[in-house]
């Protein structure tokens, strides 16, 4: 029967009324009922953007025309410092599933490694976001001033204001998650190097955040295509 | 007071060396593709960019639908694979997709019938 367990449960496991549910822990099942909550606020954004740029469609900029800029030159390299950074998540995605892989196996520098890859990735992802917002707001000239040439939440020169709240509002909560994920791996890392999860006896900490963490990814995985490339 | 977090575990969820290597073995698979699709994205991007093409075509449509589709098979690796989705319950993942995507397709659906609703009104004072 679908939802019941088919065999035997270790009576350890179990939540405090004495069964559980789906066969996951109590942890788990919370950190998916969360996800759920936060992937229903950036479906909010992203469909809302949907309905600005599609009764916008006329006006709507062209994301190729404004982000060519790659740091430490001037060529005119479209979208490609985005898709290094959407490459950087991925990979830091993967390290964390390295990482639950590891600590399945008890093996504690694998986790410690893994981690610590992790922490790297989502440090180098939120210094390009940083420099992203930092050349987005410096306009068309390249120049960050408090004329009406920079884009902020009042001013846009690149089209219409909509075009601006939504930069802001989608990468500046997608970088804010990134943020949270960063120090949440932190706690983690720092954790293992400690060994609490081995006295613990298990790594399913790892494993929670890991799920927050590949969140995170699958969010931007969404922003890249429709903020970025539509 | 006993913590909980420390009593309880999700089942099976420790496994051996030789398991280990074939589960690496499907990440880094899984990795290759996600790649990948990402690198053919970017192409498609600059190759055939909103400022070359007729946005109008359906040139464009059929890209608009190739990114929404190549969007969608990298997001159900990452779900499913990465998050382990796949190898949980079927009746967890029911539960935590089924009404995620009815309700968001029915958002979709009734803000884009007003936008278009919205852009058809512009039309039709000369705004646009």
């Amino acid at each position: 029967m679908a939802g019941e367990a088919s065999k035997a449960i270790d009576q350890s496991v179990l939540w405090g009324g004495g069964r559980s549910p789906f066969s996951v822990s109590y942890g788990k099942m919370m950190m998916w009922f969360f996800l759920i909550s936060d992937a229903l606020t950036f479906g909010g954004f992203l469909t809302a953007l949907a309905f600005a740029r599609h009764h916008l469609a006329d006006e709507w900029p062209i994301t190729e025309e404004i982000f060519f800029h790659f740091p430490f030159t001037h060529a005119h390299l479209p979208l490609l410092y985005v898709a290094l950074m959407t490459f950087i998540l991925i990979i830091s995605s993967v390290t964390m599933v390295l990482a639950v892989e590891a600590g399945h196996r008890m093996d504690r520098k694998g986790v410690i490694k893994w981690m610590a890859f992790t922490v790297v990735g989502g440090a180098i992802f939120l210094g390009s976001q940083a420099w992203e917002w930092a050349t987005f707001i410096a306009g068309p000239d390249g120049l960050i001033s408090t004329s009406a040439d920079n884009a902020s939440l009042t001013s846009n020169p690149y089209g219409p204001q909509l075009y601006a709240d939504f930069f802001f509002f989608i990468t500046g909560f997608h970088g804010s998650h990134v943020l949270s994920g960063v120090v949440l791996n932190i706690i983690v890392l720092i954790r293992s190097i400690q060994g609490w999860y081995d006295k613990r006896g298990h790594y399913e900490m790892v494993e929670k955040v890991g799920l927050y963490w590949h969140f995170v990814d699958l969010v931007w995985v969404f922003v890249f295509t429709f903020f970025y490339l539509i | 007071m006993e913590r909980d977090d420390i009593i309880e575990y999700s089942l099976d969820a420790h496994h051996s060396e030789e398991e280990g290597k074939k589960i690496r073995k499907k990440i880094f698979m899984v990795t290759a593709i996600l790649s990948i699709i990402t690198a053919v994205e970017v192409a498609m991007g600059i190759i055939w960019g909103k400022a070359h093409i007729d946005v109008n075509g359906m040139g464009w449509l059929s890209i608009k639908i190739a990114f929404i589709v190549m969007t969608l098979v990298k997001a159900g690796y990452i779900v499913m694979i990465f998050m382990h989705l796949g190898d949980e319950r079927k009746s967890l993942r029911n539960v935590i997709l089924i009404p995620y995507a009815i309700f968001i397709l029915y958002l979709l659906f009734i803000l884009y019938s007003e936008s278009t609703f919205i852009f058809e009104v512009k039309q039709m004072l000369g705004w646009v």
